[in-house]
């Protein structure tokens, strides 16, 4: 593609030298940022308010990570762990639930199948910060409010990842293969499972990769739901010690840290499941 | 297939119950098709019902109903119907519509921003002149792996004097600017949005151009179109329906800002509690424990969403046909 794009179009040198430029302050634009959190990382409290960010005169960048994990009697760690546990889990049962769902709208005629399907996608479009209210009141009434289950139930629910679901089950599994398997004698779950089921697997990942940003993301839900410090994940945790640091400047440096430390899961997850998602992404342009 | 017409009554949650007991009672008796249905989506409609339609329910009803004890506004026994009170008291209420005007001002200034942007890095990028394409790529799509909360929290720092280079920099060519001002915040606020989604978005851009098939850019430069004409005026329209949805997510996301003003707010006295439609929402539920003004915000806030994504979906849709008809 890129050969033959070259060999169609070739503009002159100044063209090219001026792509080449915008691009590359666009890179710098998206990265330095990033580099300037890694960097701040390894400064001590002073150092970060009185030296240029590029002298490393006063590495202390291990010493940073021991008071993060130190700081209120280890919380960091647990939120680190809560997030991890809402993220992994409830992306792959999310992403399961989705995508078999999405499955039997591509698969199965039933009356009232498309308006059912219009439900989902205007459920998309629905703001969290519309349903965040009366879901800590639905919780408070059954008494799930400030409870690990406050804020992992909601995070399950992603129509999003169902109208995925319904276009990679068409991309992706032959309906001829089904006709196949009943002609076998095979029962549909059957075969949902064992034949269906690994056909969707790049497209179960999509959808999971998606959910996992969007949990590991989430800040409203829990800043409505939970009171114990406990039971925060890394998000609302670095809110609240930033909302600290103006009154005593030693968060700062663990603030810093901690958001260093809390972008990292989500770089290895799109590292290792690189060539999933970059598939997955034009699908929700299709239709 | 009269098994799966019940599928679409199983969203309210009593009558779930029912409908798996009714099913497994079927299952039993003979294996359809419409049964498998159910069950692939049975966890999804529960899901539906639990954390949307009843939601959402709860927030209309609420919206119409007052309570006049303070605490759970919550059972018909303490409540009073006010009728539309609410939703005239949000609607005459300056710091809501203020609110509003921020979101509206945001949207106009973010979303052309945005698309305009992504859109031109990614022909950029499919236009082959680019050095080490992939590398460009993965640096531009670096902060989509940045939660929203910390890319707000880093650039608060960078917007903060006396921690930022940006500032330092700008200080040593004898430019004081003031990220947080009264005239900046809008614009701080939308760098950092900007900052967050552009690299993602680019993508899903670059994606669809990857699909225009070779042939329709060969005729394009057969009929002499340059490399600059045949971006705009033979590919930009090819990847109109990435461009519309993106703009529609897009969309959807900036109505309900929260995350980045709500942690500025930290810092900044130029953000107040009810900056935005949902900080307004957020803060009259749980600061000033006014549940049906929040709710009746809440319904107002989604139906401008309903309504804009609908105008959009409709107004694009009759541009299509309209192309369809000339061709």
């Amino acid at each position: 593609m890129t050969a033959t794009d070259s060999a169609l179009t070739r503009p002159r040198t100044l063209g090219r030298a001026t792509v080449n430029v915008v691009v590359a302050i666009s890179v710098l634009y998206t990265v330095l940022p990033v580099v300037w959190l890694l960097l701040a990382a390894t400064k001590s409290r002073d150092a970060l308010f009185s030296s240029s960010i590029l002298s490393f005169r006063d590495f202390s960048l291990v010493r940073n990570v021991k008071d993060l994990f130190a700081m209120d009697g280890g919380l960091y760690g647990r939120w680190y762990g809560n997030s991890l546990l809402h993220a992994v889990l409830g992306a792959a049962l999310g992403a399961l639930i989705s995508v078999a769902c999405g499955y039997a709208f591509d698969k199965y005629h039933f009356r009232h199948k498309e308006k059912l399907f219009g439900l989902v996608l205007a459920a998309v479009m629905v703001p969290q910060t519309v349903l965040a209210l009366p879901l800590y009141l639905i919780a408070s009434e059954t008494g799930v409010v400030n409870t690990f289950w406050s804020v992992f139930i909601p995070v399950l629910f992603n129509p999003f990842g169902v109208y995925l679901g319904r276009i990679f089950a068409q991309g992706y599994v032959p309906d001829e293969i089904l006709e196949a398997a009943r002609v076998d004698g095979a029962g549909e779950l059957t075969t949902y499972v064992r034949v269906s089921l690994r056909m969707l697997g790049p497209g179960l990942v999509t959808v999971f990769l998606f959910q996992l940003t969007a949990i590991w993301n989430n800040f409203f839900l829990p800043m409505v739901m939970l009171s114990d410090q406990n039971l925060y994940p890394v998000s609302l945790g670095l809110y609240q010690w930033n909302s600290q640091a103006s009154v005593s400047p030693e968060y700062y440096p663990v603030v810093i840290m901690g958001s260093l430390l809390a972008v990292l899961p989500l770089i290895v997850a799109f590292a290792l499941l690189q060539r999933f998602w970059r598939s997955g992404l034009t699908a929700g342009a299709v239709k | 297939m009269t098994e799966t017409g019940r599928v679409t009554t199983a969203r309210t949650a009593p009558a779930q119950t029912a409908y798996v007991s009714r099913r497994t009672a079927q299952r039993a008796a003979k294996r359809r098709p419409g049964g498998a249905a159910g069950v692939l989506m049975t966890p999804f409609l529960i899901l539906l019902t639990l954390v949307f339609l009843l939601p959402v329910g709860t927030a209309v009803w609420l919206s119409f109903f007052s309570d006049d004890h303070p605490g759970l506004g919550f059972g018909p026994a303490r409540t009073v119907f006010v009728g539309l009170r609410s939703y005239s008291a949000v609607l005459t209420d300056p710091t809501f519509l203020s609110g509003l005007g921020t979101v509206g001002v945001y949207c106009l200034v973010y979303i052309p921003l945005m698309v305009i942007g992504s859109l031109a890095l990614a022909l950029l990028l499919d236009s082959g002149v680019v050095r080490l394409r992939a590398w460009a790529q993965l640096g531009l799509f670096l902060p989509h792996a940045v939660p929203g909360i910390i890319a707000a929290l880093i650039w608060l720092y960078l917007y903060t004097p006396g921690i930022s280079p940006v500032i330092e920099v700008l200080g040593k060519a004898d430019i004081t600017v003031d990220f947080l001002g009264l005239h900046t915040t809008l614009p701080s606020i939308v760098n950092i949005a900007l900052w967050s989604n552009v690299g993602y978005n680019m993508v899903v851009f670059y994606a669809a151009l990857q699909a225009v098939p070779r042939e329709v850019l060969e005729a394009s430069v057969v009929d002499g179109a340059g490399p600059v004409r045949t971006a705009l005026q033979v590919k930009a329209p090819l990847v109109r329906s990435s461009i519309v949805m993106v703009a529609m997510f897009t969309l959807i996301w900036a109505l309900q800002l929260f995350t980045e003003p709500m942690l500025l707010h930290q810092s900044s006295q130029m953000i107040n509690t009810r900056f935005s439609p949902s900080m307004y929402i957020y803060d009259a539920a749980f600061s000033r424990n006014n549940y049906s003004l929040a709710a009746a915000a809440s319904v107002i806030l989604l139906v401008i969403t309903i309504a804009v994504s609908y105008g959009v979906t409709r107004w694009t849709n009759r541009v299509d046909s309209a192309e369809e008809n000339v061709r």
